[in-house]
Protein backbone atom coordinates (compact mmCIF):
# COMPACT_ATOMS: atom_id res chain seq x y z
CA UNK A 1 0.00 0.00 0.00
CA UNK A 2 0.90 3.13 -0.89
CA UNK A 3 1.18 5.81 2.52
CA UNK A 4 0.46 9.32 1.20
CA UNK A 5 0.48 12.37 3.93
CA UNK A 6 -2.27 15.35 2.89
CA UNK A 7 -2.20 18.65 4.35
CA UNK A 8 -5.25 19.26 7.38
CA UNK A 9 -7.70 21.50 4.86
CA UNK A 10 -7.70 18.20 2.31
CA UNK A 11 -8.25 15.67 5.40
CA UNK A 12 -11.14 17.61 6.21
CA UNK A 13 -12.33 18.03 2.71
CA UNK A 14 -12.16 14.09 2.89
CA UNK A 15 -13.63 13.53 5.84
CA UNK A 16 -10.55 11.62 7.00
CA UNK A 17 -10.32 10.95 10.96
CA UNK A 18 -8.59 13.81 12.89
CA UNK A 19 -5.63 12.65 13.60
CA UNK A 20 -4.85 10.38 10.92
CA UNK A 21 -2.43 12.16 8.40
CA UNK A 22 -1.95 9.37 6.11
CA UNK A 23 -3.78 7.81 3.81
CA UNK A 24 -3.25 4.40 2.47
CA UNK A 25 -4.16 3.30 -1.16
CA UNK A 26 -3.29 0.44 -3.25
CA UNK A 27 -1.90 1.66 -6.68
CA UNK A 28 -2.31 -0.78 -9.73
CA UNK A 29 0.63 -0.52 -12.32
CA UNK A 30 3.57 1.41 -12.07
CA UNK A 31 3.88 3.82 -9.12
CA UNK A 32 3.86 7.43 -10.75
CA UNK A 33 2.86 10.52 -9.27
CA UNK A 34 0.34 10.50 -11.41
CA UNK A 35 -1.35 6.75 -10.94
CA UNK A 36 -0.93 7.47 -6.96
CA UNK A 37 -2.94 11.23 -7.12
CA UNK A 38 -5.31 9.32 -10.00
CA UNK A 39 -5.78 6.51 -6.58
CA UNK A 40 -6.33 9.27 -4.17
CA UNK A 41 -8.99 11.30 -5.85
CA UNK A 42 -10.69 8.56 -6.76
CA UNK A 43 -11.00 6.95 -3.18
CA UNK A 44 -11.79 10.57 -2.12
CA UNK A 45 -13.83 11.93 -4.56
CA UNK A 46 -13.81 15.35 -2.64
CA UNK A 47 -10.16 15.92 -3.30
CA UNK A 48 -10.53 16.05 -7.46
CA UNK A 49 -9.41 18.98 -8.41
CA UNK A 50 -8.14 20.41 -4.97
CA UNK A 51 -4.41 18.46 -5.95
CA UNK A 52 -4.29 19.19 -9.96
CA UNK A 53 -6.05 21.87 -12.01
CA UNK A 54 -9.10 19.98 -13.19
CA UNK A 55 -8.53 21.75 -17.08
CA UNK A 56 -4.99 21.37 -17.33
CA UNK A 57 -4.20 18.21 -14.66
CA UNK A 58 -1.28 20.00 -13.35
CA UNK A 59 -0.08 20.31 -10.34
CA UNK A 60 -1.84 23.40 -8.27
CA UNK A 61 0.65 25.87 -8.26
CA UNK A 62 0.44 26.13 -4.43
CA UNK A 63 1.15 22.37 -3.72
CA UNK A 64 4.33 20.76 -3.94
CA UNK A 65 5.05 16.51 -3.59
CA UNK A 66 7.95 15.52 -1.51
CA UNK A 67 9.23 12.13 -0.98
CA UNK A 68 12.48 10.47 0.54
CA UNK A 69 13.80 14.17 1.51
CA UNK A 70 13.20 15.41 -2.33
CA UNK A 71 11.14 17.67 -3.97
CA UNK A 72 9.08 15.84 -6.64
CA UNK A 73 7.15 19.01 -7.50
CA UNK A 74 8.72 19.64 -10.86
CA UNK A 75 9.55 16.16 -11.57
CA UNK A 76 7.52 14.10 -14.85
CA UNK A 77 4.29 12.56 -13.21
CA UNK A 78 4.97 9.32 -14.97
CA UNK A 79 8.04 9.04 -13.68
CA UNK A 80 8.42 6.19 -11.31
CA UNK A 81 8.45 7.48 -7.62
CA UNK A 82 11.20 6.02 -5.01
CA UNK A 83 11.22 2.09 -4.19
CA UNK A 84 10.72 3.43 -0.65
CA UNK A 85 7.50 4.97 -1.47
CA UNK A 86 6.25 2.13 -4.40
CA UNK A 87 6.66 -0.34 -0.94
CA UNK A 88 5.48 1.56 1.55
CA UNK A 89 8.42 2.30 3.56
CA UNK A 90 7.96 6.28 3.29
CA UNK A 91 5.02 8.28 2.59
CA UNK A 92 4.61 10.48 -0.51
CA UNK A 93 3.83 13.92 0.92
CA UNK A 94 1.07 16.49 -0.59
CA UNK A 95 2.01 19.64 0.86
CA UNK A 96 0.54 22.98 1.10
CA UNK A 97 3.32 25.45 0.34
CA UNK A 98 3.93 28.14 3.11
CA UNK A 99 2.70 31.01 0.93
CA UNK A 100 2.36 34.65 2.63
CA UNK A 101 4.16 37.22 4.57
CA UNK B 1 -42.40 31.03 15.68
CA UNK B 2 -41.10 32.84 12.58
CA UNK B 3 -37.41 34.07 12.51
CA UNK B 4 -34.54 34.44 9.86
CA UNK B 5 -31.13 32.48 9.21
CA UNK B 6 -28.15 34.62 8.21
CA UNK B 7 -25.74 33.23 6.29
CA UNK B 8 -22.17 35.16 6.23
CA UNK B 9 -19.42 34.03 3.85
CA UNK B 10 -15.93 35.29 4.92
CA UNK B 11 -12.74 35.22 4.49
CA UNK B 12 -11.63 32.65 6.95
CA UNK B 13 -15.22 30.38 6.51
CA UNK B 14 -18.84 30.47 7.20
CA UNK B 15 -21.14 31.79 10.15
CA UNK B 16 -24.87 31.02 10.35
CA UNK B 17 -26.47 33.94 12.96
CA UNK B 18 -30.48 32.57 13.84
CA UNK B 19 -33.02 35.45 15.81
CA UNK B 20 -36.61 35.08 16.14
CA UNK B 21 -38.97 37.41 14.44
CA UNK B 22 -37.76 40.11 17.04
CA UNK B 23 -34.26 40.01 15.67
CA UNK B 24 -32.61 40.94 18.72
CA UNK B 25 -30.63 38.03 20.20
CA UNK B 26 -28.57 36.20 17.95
CA UNK B 27 -27.30 32.64 18.16
CA UNK B 28 -24.10 32.32 16.04
CA UNK B 29 -22.48 29.20 14.55
CA UNK B 30 -19.13 28.58 12.74
CA UNK B 31 -16.89 29.28 11.33
CA UNK B 32 -18.17 26.18 9.21
CA UNK B 33 -14.66 25.36 6.74
CA UNK B 34 -12.29 26.98 8.86
CA UNK B 35 -9.69 28.89 7.11
CA UNK B 36 -11.43 28.30 3.75
CA UNK B 37 -12.81 31.38 1.55
CA UNK B 38 -16.53 31.40 1.54
CA UNK B 39 -17.66 33.53 -1.33
CA UNK B 40 -21.25 33.02 -0.87
CA UNK B 41 -24.11 30.51 1.05
CA UNK B 42 -27.66 30.63 -0.67
CA UNK B 43 -30.47 28.77 0.84
CA UNK B 44 -32.80 27.42 -1.61
CA UNK B 45 -36.58 29.04 -1.35
CA UNK B 46 -38.00 25.74 -2.12
CA UNK B 47 -36.01 24.07 0.69
CA UNK B 48 -34.68 26.16 3.48
CA UNK B 49 -32.70 23.51 4.97
CA UNK B 50 -30.62 23.02 1.68
CA UNK B 51 -27.89 25.50 1.29
CA UNK B 52 -25.01 26.14 -0.97
CA UNK B 53 -21.65 27.05 0.11
CA UNK B 54 -18.76 28.31 -2.26
CA UNK B 55 -15.56 27.38 -0.78
CA UNK B 56 -12.16 28.18 -1.92
CA UNK B 57 -9.07 28.52 -1.36
CA UNK B 58 -6.01 29.78 -3.36
CA UNK B 59 -4.15 26.38 -2.39
CA UNK B 60 -6.68 23.71 -2.95
CA UNK B 61 -9.19 25.62 -5.45
CA UNK B 62 -12.41 25.23 -5.45
CA UNK B 63 -14.96 22.88 -4.08
CA UNK B 64 -18.81 23.57 -3.42
CA UNK B 65 -21.05 22.37 -0.24
CA UNK B 66 -24.60 21.55 0.35
CA UNK B 67 -26.06 21.20 3.47
CA UNK B 68 -29.70 19.68 3.55
CA UNK B 69 -30.25 20.35 7.33
CA UNK B 70 -30.22 24.13 7.44
CA UNK B 71 -26.24 23.97 7.84
CA UNK B 72 -25.94 21.79 10.45
CA UNK B 73 -23.74 19.50 8.30
CA UNK B 74 -22.29 19.56 4.89
CA UNK B 75 -21.85 17.06 2.03
CA UNK B 76 -18.91 17.98 -0.84
CA UNK B 77 -20.57 17.58 -4.06
CA UNK B 78 -19.44 18.06 -7.56
CA UNK B 79 -16.82 20.81 -8.11
CA UNK B 80 -16.22 20.03 -12.06
CA UNK B 81 -16.78 22.89 -13.86
CA UNK B 82 -15.68 22.59 -17.48
CA UNK B 83 -16.34 24.98 -19.68
CA UNK B 84 -18.37 24.35 -22.71
CA UNK B 85 -17.22 24.96 -26.24
CA UNK B 86 -17.22 28.98 -26.62
CA UNK B 87 -15.19 32.00 -27.24
CA UNK B 88 -11.14 30.30 -25.85
CA UNK B 89 -10.08 33.81 -24.87
CA UNK B 90 -10.99 36.97 -23.72
CA UNK B 91 -9.51 40.40 -23.37
CA UNK B 92 -6.31 40.63 -20.63
CA UNK B 93 -5.43 43.76 -18.87
CA UNK B 94 -2.89 44.14 -21.38
CA UNK B 95 -4.94 44.11 -24.41
CA UNK B 96 -4.19 40.68 -25.07
CA UNK B 97 -6.37 37.86 -25.55
CA UNK B 98 -6.35 35.17 -22.43
CA UNK B 99 -7.74 31.87 -21.87
CA UNK B 100 -10.76 31.03 -20.35
CA UNK B 101 -9.83 29.60 -16.50
CA UNK B 102 -12.25 28.46 -14.00
CA UNK B 103 -11.05 30.32 -10.75
CA UNK B 104 -14.01 30.16 -8.29
CA UNK B 105 -17.92 30.25 -7.77
CA UNK B 106 -18.94 33.75 -7.08
CA UNK B 107 -22.45 33.20 -5.89
CA UNK B 108 -25.16 30.50 -5.88
CA UNK B 109 -29.20 31.34 -7.19
CA UNK B 110 -30.99 28.23 -5.66
CA UNK B 111 -34.20 28.15 -8.18
CA UNK B 112 -37.58 28.92 -7.05
CA UNK B 113 -39.52 25.77 -7.61
CA UNK B 114 -36.98 23.05 -7.64
CA UNK B 115 -34.77 21.83 -4.93
CA UNK B 116 -32.51 20.50 -6.94
CA UNK B 117 -31.46 23.21 -9.70
CA UNK B 118 -29.36 25.79 -8.52
CA UNK B 119 -27.24 28.23 -10.82
CA UNK B 120 -23.53 29.02 -10.09
CA UNK B 121 -21.92 32.34 -11.23
CA UNK B 122 -18.44 31.95 -11.82
CA UNK B 123 -14.73 33.41 -12.67
CA UNK B 124 -13.64 33.33 -15.33
CA UNK B 125 -17.30 34.51 -16.16
CA UNK B 126 -20.03 31.89 -16.64
CA UNK B 127 -22.91 30.93 -16.00
CA UNK B 128 -23.78 27.11 -14.94
CA UNK B 129 -26.66 25.00 -13.97
CA UNK B 130 -26.63 21.88 -12.19
CA UNK B 131 -30.10 20.14 -11.82
CA UNK B 132 -29.13 16.83 -9.52
CA UNK B 133 -28.40 19.01 -6.55
CA UNK B 134 -24.90 19.59 -6.97
CA UNK B 135 -23.57 16.23 -8.51
CA UNK B 136 -22.49 17.75 -12.06
CA UNK B 137 -22.54 21.17 -13.68
CA UNK B 138 -23.50 22.46 -17.09
CA UNK B 139 -22.45 25.48 -18.48
CA UNK B 140 -24.88 27.73 -20.11
CA UNK B 141 -22.46 28.74 -23.47
CA UNK B 142 -24.82 30.86 -24.99
CA UNK B 143 -23.77 33.63 -22.69
CA UNK B 144 -20.27 33.69 -23.57
CA UNK B 145 -21.24 33.94 -27.26
CA UNK B 146 -22.20 37.66 -26.83
CA UNK B 147 -18.87 39.19 -27.54
CA UNK B 148 -16.99 37.34 -25.21
CA UNK B 149 -13.88 37.72 -27.00
CA UNK B 150 -14.23 41.60 -25.67
CA UNK B 151 -15.04 40.74 -22.08
CA UNK B 152 -12.34 41.84 -19.68
CA UNK B 153 -12.03 41.10 -15.85
CA UNK B 154 -12.31 43.92 -13.55
CA UNK B 155 -9.60 44.23 -10.32
CA UNK B 156 -11.85 41.56 -8.50
CA UNK B 157 -11.69 38.93 -11.43
CA UNK B 158 -13.65 39.11 -13.97
CA UNK B 159 -16.80 37.34 -12.43
CA UNK B 160 -19.94 36.52 -13.10
CA UNK B 161 -21.67 38.02 -9.57
CA UNK B 162 -25.62 38.26 -9.83
CA UNK B 163 -27.75 35.97 -11.40
CA UNK B 164 -31.49 37.18 -10.78
CA UNK B 165 -34.31 34.98 -12.13
CA UNK B 166 -37.35 36.61 -12.71
CA UNK B 167 -40.02 34.47 -10.71
CA UNK B 168 -43.18 35.43 -13.03
CA UNK B 169 -41.51 33.52 -15.96
CA UNK B 170 -38.97 30.71 -15.28
CA UNK B 171 -37.40 31.29 -19.50
CA UNK B 172 -36.05 34.65 -18.04
CA UNK B 173 -32.37 35.28 -16.36
CA UNK B 174 -30.43 37.96 -16.09
CA UNK B 175 -26.96 38.12 -14.77
CA UNK B 176 -24.08 40.53 -14.36
CA UNK B 177 -20.57 40.48 -14.86
CA UNK B 178 -17.27 43.01 -14.29
CA UNK B 179 -16.40 44.01 -16.02
CA UNK B 180 -19.06 43.03 -19.14
CA UNK B 181 -21.92 44.46 -18.16
CA UNK B 182 -25.67 42.75 -17.73
CA UNK B 183 -27.34 40.34 -19.77
CA UNK B 184 -30.24 38.95 -20.08
CA UNK B 185 -31.83 35.52 -21.31
CA UNK B 186 -35.36 34.73 -22.14
CA UNK B 187 -35.81 31.01 -23.24
CA UNK B 188 -33.85 29.89 -20.13
CA UNK B 189 -30.37 30.46 -20.71
CA UNK B 190 -29.65 29.19 -24.02
CA UNK B 191 -29.49 32.76 -26.04
CA UNK B 192 -28.51 36.01 -23.99
CA UNK B 193 -28.25 39.33 -25.37
CA UNK B 194 -26.60 42.62 -23.29
CA UNK B 195 -28.93 44.38 -21.80
CA UNK B 196 -26.46 47.55 -21.27
CA UNK B 197 -28.20 50.42 -23.25
CA UNK B 198 -28.01 53.70 -21.00
CA UNK B 199 -25.23 52.34 -19.45
CA UNK B 200 -22.50 54.91 -19.85
CA UNK B 201 -19.11 54.21 -18.35
CA UNK B 202 -16.22 57.30 -18.55
CA UNK B 203 -13.50 54.48 -18.13
CA UNK B 204 -14.47 53.25 -21.64
CA UNK B 205 -13.03 54.61 -24.91
CA UNK B 206 -16.62 54.45 -25.85
CA UNK B 207 -18.79 55.41 -22.92
CA UNK B 208 -21.64 54.13 -23.93
CA UNK B 209 -20.51 50.36 -25.75
CA UNK B 210 -22.21 47.66 -25.48
CA UNK B 211 -19.93 45.30 -23.44
CA UNK B 212 -17.43 46.43 -20.97
CA UNK B 213 -19.18 47.96 -18.64
CA UNK B 214 -18.41 47.57 -14.87
CA UNK B 215 -21.84 46.47 -13.03
CA UNK B 216 -21.45 45.66 -9.29
CA UNK B 217 -24.85 44.34 -8.00
CA UNK B 218 -28.28 43.85 -9.82
CA UNK B 219 -31.52 43.36 -7.90
CA UNK B 220 -35.31 43.07 -8.68
CA UNK B 221 -38.14 43.24 -6.62
CA UNK B 222 -40.67 40.00 -7.32
CA UNK B 223 -43.80 41.78 -7.57
CA UNK B 224 -42.12 43.94 -10.89
CA UNK B 225 -39.78 41.39 -12.75
CA UNK B 226 -39.49 44.32 -14.98
CA UNK B 227 -37.70 46.90 -12.96
CA UNK B 228 -34.29 46.14 -11.92
CA UNK B 229 -31.77 48.06 -10.05
CA UNK B 230 -27.85 48.33 -10.52
CA UNK B 231 -25.38 49.40 -8.42
CA UNK B 232 -22.61 50.36 -11.25
CA UNK B 233 -18.73 50.89 -10.74
CA UNK B 234 -20.01 54.42 -10.53
CA UNK B 235 -23.46 54.91 -11.04
CA UNK B 236 -26.74 53.61 -9.34
CA UNK B 237 -29.25 52.90 -12.20
CA UNK B 238 -32.49 51.50 -12.71
CA UNK B 239 -34.78 49.68 -15.53
CA UNK B 240 -38.14 49.34 -16.23
CA UNK B 241 -38.40 47.76 -19.24
CA UNK B 242 -36.21 44.62 -18.26
CA UNK B 243 -33.11 46.18 -19.39
CA UNK B 244 -33.91 47.45 -23.04
CA UNK B 245 -32.93 51.25 -21.38
CA UNK B 246 -31.61 51.95 -17.58
CA UNK B 247 -31.69 55.59 -16.74
CA UNK B 248 -29.44 57.14 -13.26
CA UNK B 249 -31.20 57.60 -10.17
CA UNK B 250 -27.98 58.24 -8.45
CA UNK B 251 -29.59 61.76 -7.35
CA UNK B 252 -28.47 63.41 -4.46
CA UNK B 253 -26.26 60.31 -3.19
CA UNK B 254 -22.71 61.58 -1.18
CA UNK B 255 -21.29 59.09 -3.51
CA UNK B 256 -22.42 57.09 -6.12
CA UNK B 257 -19.53 54.48 -6.17
CA UNK B 258 -20.40 51.22 -3.79
CA UNK B 259 -20.65 47.62 -4.73
CA UNK B 260 -24.25 45.98 -2.89
CA UNK B 261 -27.72 46.98 -4.03
CA UNK B 262 -31.12 45.90 -2.24
CA UNK B 263 -34.64 46.56 -2.85
CA UNK B 264 -37.15 46.14 0.45
CA UNK B 265 -39.40 43.32 0.61
CA UNK B 266 -42.53 44.83 0.69
CA UNK B 267 -41.97 48.38 -0.69
CA UNK B 268 -40.90 47.95 -4.14
CA UNK B 269 -39.62 51.60 -4.58
CA UNK B 270 -37.88 51.12 -1.52
CA UNK B 271 -34.18 50.81 -2.59
CA UNK B 272 -30.96 50.57 -0.69
CA UNK B 273 -26.80 51.28 -1.72
CA UNK B 274 -23.81 51.71 0.42
CA UNK B 275 -21.84 54.37 -0.31
CA UNK B 276 -18.10 54.37 -1.01
CA UNK B 277 -15.78 57.25 -1.25
CA UNK B 278 -14.08 55.84 -4.83
CA UNK B 279 -12.64 53.26 -6.81
CA UNK B 280 -9.51 54.31 -5.50
CA UNK B 281 -10.34 54.86 -1.55
CA UNK B 282 -12.72 51.74 -1.02
CA UNK B 283 -14.11 53.07 2.14
CA UNK B 284 -17.20 55.13 3.02
CA UNK B 285 -17.08 59.55 2.83
CA UNK B 286 -16.25 61.07 5.59
CA UNK B 287 -15.45 57.71 7.77
CA UNK B 288 -18.81 57.45 8.29
CA UNK B 289 -20.82 54.04 7.51
CA UNK B 290 -23.81 54.99 6.11
CA UNK B 291 -26.81 53.47 4.19
CA UNK B 292 -28.74 55.22 2.04
CA UNK B 293 -32.59 54.51 1.46
CA UNK B 294 -34.38 56.01 -1.37
CA UNK B 295 -37.97 55.56 -0.94
CA UNK B 296 -38.86 56.98 -4.79
CA UNK B 297 -36.78 54.25 -6.33
CA UNK B 298 -33.57 56.43 -6.69
CA UNK B 299 -32.80 60.05 -7.00
CA UNK B 300 -34.34 61.03 -3.87
CA UNK B 301 -32.20 59.49 -1.00
CA UNK B 302 -31.53 59.69 3.20
CA UNK B 303 -29.07 58.23 4.87
CA UNK B 304 -29.46 55.61 7.54
CA UNK B 305 -26.93 56.24 10.51
CA UNK B 306 -28.31 55.17 13.87
CA UNK B 307 -26.11 52.50 15.03
CA UNK B 308 -23.76 52.20 12.47
CA UNK B 309 -20.15 53.52 12.95
CA UNK B 310 -20.36 57.44 12.38
CA UNK B 311 -16.55 58.11 13.31
CA UNK B 312 -12.97 56.20 11.99
CA UNK B 313 -15.00 53.79 9.94
CA UNK B 314 -12.90 52.65 6.83
CA UNK B 315 -14.76 49.26 6.57
CA UNK B 316 -16.08 48.49 2.69
CA UNK B 317 -19.23 46.56 2.30
CA UNK B 318 -19.01 43.79 -1.15
CA UNK B 319 -21.46 43.39 -3.56
CA UNK B 320 -22.90 40.52 -1.96
CA UNK B 321 -22.61 41.42 1.72
CA UNK B 322 -26.43 43.52 1.85
CA UNK B 323 -29.91 41.77 1.87
CA UNK B 324 -33.04 41.86 3.40
CA UNK B 325 -35.48 39.23 4.95
CA UNK B 326 -39.20 39.30 4.29
CA UNK B 327 -40.68 39.83 7.61
CA UNK B 328 -43.07 42.36 8.63
CA UNK B 329 -40.98 45.44 8.81
CA UNK B 330 -38.39 44.34 6.51
CA UNK B 331 -35.12 43.39 8.13
CA UNK B 332 -31.94 45.06 6.12
CA UNK B 333 -28.60 43.16 7.15
CA UNK B 334 -24.99 44.08 5.50
CA UNK B 335 -21.59 42.71 6.27
CA UNK B 336 -18.11 44.68 6.32
CA UNK B 337 -14.74 44.13 5.49
CA UNK B 338 -13.82 44.50 9.25
CA UNK B 339 -16.04 41.58 9.99
CA UNK B 340 -18.92 42.98 11.75
CA UNK B 341 -22.64 42.39 10.43
CA UNK B 342 -24.72 44.52 10.99
CA UNK B 343 -28.90 44.54 10.98
CA UNK B 344 -31.93 46.85 11.29
CA UNK B 345 -35.12 44.84 12.04
CA UNK B 346 -37.16 48.22 11.03
CA UNK B 347 -36.25 48.85 6.95
CA UNK B 348 -33.01 50.72 7.87
CA UNK B 349 -33.87 52.85 10.63
CA UNK B 350 -31.53 51.35 13.43
CA UNK B 351 -29.13 49.31 13.34
CA UNK B 352 -27.25 46.84 15.59
CA UNK B 353 -24.07 44.96 15.46
CA UNK B 354 -25.02 41.12 15.50
CA UNK B 355 -21.35 40.32 15.74
CA UNK B 356 -18.38 42.75 15.64
CA UNK B 357 -14.58 40.17 14.67
CA UNK B 358 -15.68 37.99 12.15
CA UNK B 359 -13.02 37.60 9.76
CA UNK B 360 -13.57 40.04 6.63
CA UNK B 361 -17.13 39.52 5.06
CA UNK B 362 -17.90 38.50 1.32
CA UNK B 363 -21.10 37.78 1.53
CA UNK B 364 -24.61 38.35 3.35
CA UNK B 365 -27.84 36.36 2.74
CA UNK B 366 -30.82 36.13 4.88
CA UNK B 367 -33.46 33.20 4.81
CA UNK B 368 -36.95 34.06 6.14
CA UNK B 369 -38.29 31.09 7.97
CA UNK B 370 -42.00 29.87 8.95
Amino acid sequence: MIRVALPAHLRTLAGIPSGEREVRLAVAGPVTQRAVLDALESAYPPLGGMVRDRATGRRRPLVRFFACQEDLSHAAPDDPLPEAVATGREPYLVVGAIAGG
Amino acid sequence: MSGVRVLVGTRKGAFILTSDERRQEWDVTGPHFPGWEIYHLKGSPADPNRIWASQSSSWFGQTVQRSDDGGKTWTAVGNDFSYADGPVTHQWYDGTQHPWAFARVWHFEPSPTDPDTVYAGVEDAALFRSTDAGATWQELPGLRAVQGERWQPGAGGMCLHSIVLDPANPDRIFVAISAAGVFRSDDGGETWVAATRGLTSDFLPDPGASIGHCVHNITMHPSRPETLFMQKHWDVMRTDNAGELWHEVSGNLPSDFGFPIAVHAHEPETIYVVPITSDEHHFPPEGKLRVYRSRTGGNEWEALTDGLPQEDCYVNVLRDAMAVDRLPGCGVYLGTTGGQVYASADGGDHWQAIVRDLPSVVSVEVQTLA
